[in-house]
Formats: C-alpha cells, structure tokens, sequence
C-alpha cells in the first residue's frame, strides 16, 4: 500500500483530470437545469476520498474508486428523490430522471457526455462569451482566474457572467437531448472557440507544471477529435482546428528545457519535435481545405505548418500574409504583435520598429519585449529600458528569467 | 491588466473615416503580385493598430461592371466619362483626428502609381 500522505499531491491532480469528465457524464443523467446537483456530488466524491485515502492510504485504482464512489452517491440521491417523489408528493413518477439509470464512466460515455454538454452549455440564450466561460468551468474545469486570464477580464467579471448564464440555462429548464442538426451547426462556432481557448490555456498557460498543460492540450485534442468522427461536426473548420493543435503540440516537448524553461523557437531542437503528430497536422489541413471557407483556425494552421515545415527564409513571406489575413478577419494585440514580428523578419528591424511602435499596447509585456528585441541592435539603452518594462508587466516567472538573462546579454 | 477594455475606451472617443481611394489608368487597376503584397500590408498595419472599422471593397471599373446613370436615364459606360480618374475602392478606418486618418493614408502605395486617396469623417445615419 502506498504512503498514506502521498494522497495530497495525488489528490490535486485528478481532480483537474476527473472531475469535469464526472460532472458531465452526471449532469447528462440529471438534467443540465441541475447542474449544481452534479457538481456537488462530483465534490462530495473528490471529499470522500480525502478523508478516506488519509486513512486508508490511496487505493490501487484511484480514478474507478472515485467514479464508484460518485455512482453510488448518485444512486442514493435517486432512491431518497424516488421516496421522496412517490410517499411525500404522492406522485406517480418521478420526474425526468431514470432511478436505475446506470452510471457508466467508460471512455465512450465520458466523451459522449461532455461533448453532449458542450454543446447543450452553448446555448444561444446566453451571450456568446458566456456561454464560452460557463463550458470552460463546467466542462474544462476552469478556475474563475484562469477564465478571466483567458478573456483578459477582471475576475469579478467572469463570476458575475458565470452566475447569470447559470441562472439563465435554469430558466430555459432545458435537458441535454439530442439536438437538431440546424442547433449543432449554429453552435458549433462556439464549440470551437471553447475547445480553442482549452488547448491555448494548455500551450501557453504561466504554470510551470508540465503534466498540467499536457493534459490540457491533450483534453483538448481528445474533444475536438471526436467532433471530427461525428459527420455533422466534421466541417472544414473542425479540421483546420485539429490541424492547428497536432501543429503546436509537436513543439510541446522542445518547448521547454528539464526544469520547465521555455526554449524559444529560435533555439528549439528541431530533433525533438514530434513529427508524427506534424504528419497528424498536415493530414486535418488536407481535410480543412475541403471547402471554400477560410477560418480562423485554417489561417493559424497555415502558421503553424510553416512554422514546422519549413527552414527557409521565404517562409516568413508566407506568415506574415497569413497574419495579414488573420488580423483583418479579427483583431487582437498577441495577433497584432505576432504579425509585426513576422513583419520584422522579412523587412528587417528598422522597418518594424515604426510599426511595431504604432500598435500602441504599452501595458502589454509582450508589446516591451518586441521593442526591446527590434532595438536591441541599434540601441542598446532603449531595449534594456523596454525589457525591464516588459519584467515590470509579466507575472509569470519563467518569463522574468528569461528576460533578466536577456538584459544581462545586452550589458556585457 | 484588462487591456481589452482599455482599448475599447479609447475607441470610444474615436472618429470614422473613409479612404476613397482613385486611380489615372485603368491599365494600373490590376496589380501585380508585389503591390498586392504592399497594399495588404498597409491594410494589415492599419488593423494591427485596431483602427480598422471596415475592410472596404473594390469597385470594378471595367467594360460591363461598370455604367454611369444620368437625368433622362442615360446610360454610359464606365464610371469615367467627364473626369479621367475613377473610384477603385474604399475602406473605413478610425481614428481621433481628421490628420491621424491623413497620416494612415499618405503610407500607401498607391501615391507610386499616380492615384489619390480621399479623407472623409463618416456621419453615420441613426
């Protein structure tokens, strides 16, 4: 039997892996207007194992003990809802739910089950953003600062949206049933964002665990996968978002150094790039250009597959065109940034430097660490002043390193 | 730092304008795959600096794309009977004065074709 403490760090982590999985497959039992119900019993299992695990020492399967464990506390909420139904209100039947349903956490049923709640959370009775915040809570397990982080909001913000949208799905009293194939298509554009703003979470989020941001990455390319084996999902722009995250998860590896570094694409080792996975990208781009709709995604894509494909200079042509087009499809200060940076590499830093300077974002780190990489040629002083601005505004560590260690290039 | 919002006030106070832009010579109407390149470029800065509101069109000036209604229900060819220079397009940007949207304008290539660009603040219908 294991060390009865090391539950505590165990604890943690499944909870991240397990515990959206299990609200799901049990809101599709209780109804999506009881989703509180779900996720009470969801933490009542993750509390149980707590303190039974301290006692008891962690069992050999931890992940089937919780799911029994939140199965039988569903059953037994059935059977006093059942009694309850029948003996006090005298009625006939008790509403909706199935007392004998069976609680089936297999791989299918999770799968099936949250992307059957996704797309039930994206209901156009909510606006767009927070449908997308409340999927990310419910079904991502987000925690209300990483939403926010995703948004660049206010924390408070997203609370207040996540209790309206709650509120507002109650209202409707609608059920997670098979939806008509006008409602999956209408919804499906937020579907997207969502499993998008999942994988981005995972790729670039500030914590230093590496396991963390895979499972995210990978809980991400799971989803839309199965949206890709469905034939009323599988549309061009599904494909292209695929093709996107096979793309950038092929660099996950070489992106950081052992002790969780980031190494900049400059530097990373093309050896240690997952060229199964690029194989993966190019065969979901293929599919995405089944079609005359560009997205979003299929422009990233294109990115991305230049970014893996290619060594040779010309390359750059090519991403700046395509951020040229992705910045007037929609706009956004990393796209902005990202595009002058391109734009640098193919025209040179002091043709940049006036575009880069009139993107005007000067509360944005990475607004300073461009500035101070176009300067750091010509102008030593300047791009030392734009790095320590860039250190001031970013919060995550890593980041601080990487820049001190820049600086102290520049004054040697 | 919520810089989204922030950006969105500063929108707030900001005027639109469209860029009309015209040409001499309807042979320079078709660009080659540099001008192309320079043209989008100068779009794609513009909407890097989020000041653009709307990517425009282009007018086609060409034989059957384009005719020119007059009283007494006239009809000619072309947008270019009197004057010799046409519309070829438009876009709508933002910006706080007349003299910024100026300044956007006066980095296009179009200037080393012959062509002109024309400021005008949007009123907008309510």
């Amino acid at each position: 039997m294991d060390n009865p403490g090391s539950y505590r760090e165990l604890l943690p982590q499944l909870f991240r892996q397990e515990y959206a999985k299990m609200t799901a497959v049990l809101c599709r039992h209780f109804g999506l207007a009881h989703m509180e119900i779900a996720e009470d019993l969801a933490s009542d299992a993750f509390l149980k194992a707590s303190e039974h695990w301290a006692i008891h020492g962690v069992p050999e399967n931890p992940v089937a003990w919780l799911y029994t464990t939140a199965r039988n506390k569903a059953k037994d909420l059935f059977k006093r809802d059942a009694v309850f139904e029948t003996k006090i209100k005298g009625m006939q039947e008790s509403a909706g739910a199935e007392p004998q349903a069976e609680f089936e956490f297999t791989q299918q049923a999770i799968s099936d089950s949250q992307l059957a709640m996704i797309f039930a959370v994206c209901d156009p009775v909510n606006a767009k953003d927070a449908q997308i915040c409340l999927a990310l809570q419910v079904l991502c397990g987000f925690r209300v600062e990483e939403i926010a982080g995703a948004f660049l909001t206010k924390p408070e913000t997203i609370k207040k949206r996540l209790q309206r949208a709650r509120t507002n799905l109650r209202n409707t009293r609608f059920n997670i049933k098979p939806l008509h194939e006008a409602d999956v298509k209408s919804r499906l554009e937020t579907v997207l964002k969502t499993l998008y703003l999942l994988f981005n979470e995972g790729y670039f989020s500030g914590t230093t665990d590496r396991q963390i941001r895979k499972d995210l990455c990978s809980e991400a390319m799971r989803l839309t996968f199965f949206l890709t084996e469905c034939p009323l999902t599988d549309l061009p722009q599904t494909n292209a978002l695929l093709a996107l995250m096979c793309y950038q998860s092929s660099r996950l590896e070489a992106r950081t150094a052992g002790k969780g570094t980031p190494i900049l694409f400059d530097d990373q080792d093309r050896g240690r790039w997952d060229h199964a996975l690029i194989q993966r990208g190019n065969h979901y781009l293929i599919n995405a250009t089944n079609g005359r709709e560009v997205s979003k995604y299929h422009l990233e894509a294109g990115i991305a597959y230049w970014h893996t494909a290619s060594t040779d200079k010309s390359k750059w042509e090519r991403i700046l065109q395509l951020y040229n087009e992705l910045i007037l499809m929609e706009y956004s200060p990393i796209t902005a940034l990202n595009r002058t940076f391109a734009f640098a590499k193919v025209y040179g830093h002091k043709h940049a430097l006036p575009e880069a300077e009139k993107l005007n974002l000067p509360d944005n780190t990475y607004y300073h660490q461009l500035l101070g990489y176009l300067h750091a040629d010509t102008d030593v002083p300047r791009a030392i002043g734009h790095y320590q601005l860039a250190m001031r505004l970013t919060k995550s560590n890593m980041e601080k390193q990487l820049l001190k260690s820049k600086i102290a290039k520049l004054t040697v | 730092m919520p810089i989204v919002m922030e950006i969105n006030i500063k929108i707030d106070n900001m005027k639109e304008f469209a860029l009309i832009f015209r040409l001499n010579d309807v042979a320079d109407f078709r660009p080659t795959p540099e001008q192309m390149e320079e043209r989008m470029n100068w779009l794609a800065s513009i909407a890097a600096q989020n000041r653009l509101v709307d990517k425009g069109n282009t007018l086609l000036p060409t034989a059957g794309s384009a005719k020119t209604v007059r009283p007494d229900n006239s009809v000619t060819d072309g947008p270019y009977t009197e004057i010799k220079e046409f519309i070829s397009g438009y876009i709508v940007v933002r910006a706080g004065t007349i003299q910024e949207a100026v300044d956007m304008a006066k980095r296009n290539p179009i200037f080393e074709i012959g062509g002109s660009i024309e400021v005008r603040e949007v009123l907008k219908r309510d």
